[in-house]
């Protein structure tokens, strides 16, 4: 399966800005679906980016996070070529991880 | 002899046990020290996404209250068309920022998003958040062990929460 992760990382010599898109249906199991049911919860609850081993941005999320969840950040360092490790966990337990490398 | 010694140890075990429940049960209350600890790992704060108000997620998540500063710059539309997808980002001229989080008054569950801000790391943050209905959106900062918070009305036409 293609990864659920988009990340662009770039860098501009001193700092590395990190735009990542997931998809992800982040149900906060508050929106009933169409027979009037409630949508059970179903969100990525830890969105970990680690660079050189270290995290550089950790995300906790609760349902309030749009669906297919974006996030913009940026750090200091970060060379052209290496890799930013892109890792995240929902409230059921799946997960998906995939690298990028810095442009 | 042997039997009332051991009683006694035992109760008292139970009374130090005890003890022990009462320290963690009011760890969530602690202004200092003990939970900037547990705020700095990696754990998610399960309990600060079941708070109904952002004043109890806000302790929860830190352990006391944030003051309004104007160094908190908060990026977020006057008006959203849609409640499902609010673009609303942070920045700061704050030092040593450690953490970052969103949250939204008027939805059913106030925390949004709380991000750890490694040392290095930017204390800028942009994302997307959904909003139920017209609400105050604050913004809280961690930096240097105090909590600086921002707010801004979203007024919001079509809802993002409640269907």
């Amino acid at each position: 399966m293609a990864s659920t992760i988009r990340v662009r990382a770039t860098s501009s010599g001193e700092t590395t800005e990190v735009q990542a898109l997931i998809q992800h249906p982040m149900d906060s199991g508050f929106i009933k679906d169409s027979k009037g049911e409630l949508i059970p919860p179903h969100f990525i609850q830890q969105l970990t980016f680690e660079y050189n081993g270290k995290p550089v941005f950790v995300a906790d999320w609760g349902g309030g996070v749009s669906k297919d969840p974006y996030v913009k950040f940026a750090f200091k360092g970060g060379k052209k070529g290496d890799e930013l490790k892109v890792s995240w966990v929902d409230n059921k337990g799946a997960t998906d991880t995939t690298t990028a490398k810095i442009q | 002899m042997t039997r009332t010694d051991n009683g006694f140890s035992a109760t008292r075990r139970l009374v130090l046990q005890g003890a022990g429940a009462v320290a963690l049960v009011g760890l969530g209350n602690l202004p200092f020290g003990l939970t900037q600890a547990f705020a700095a790992n990696d754990k998610y704060p399960e309990e600060a996404f079941k708070q109904k108000t952002e004043a109890d997620a806000i302790k929860s998540l830190y352990g006391r209250t944030a003051e309004a500063s104007d160094k908190v710059k908060m990026d977020a539309p006057e008006i959203a068309e849609n409640g499902a997808v609010v673009p609303v980002s942070v920045s700061t001229t704050l030092a040593d920022v450690t953490s970052i989080s969103f949250l939204v008054a008027e939805n059913p569950v106030a925390l949004v998003a709380s991000y750890k801000i490694p040392a290095g790391t930017m204390p800028n943050v942009a994302n997307r958040i959904k909003m139920a209905k017209t609400s105050n959106v604050i913004v809280v900062v961690e930096a240097g062990g105090k909590l600086y918070s921002a707010t801004k009305e979203v007024k919001v036409t079509v809802g993002g929460c409640g269907g």
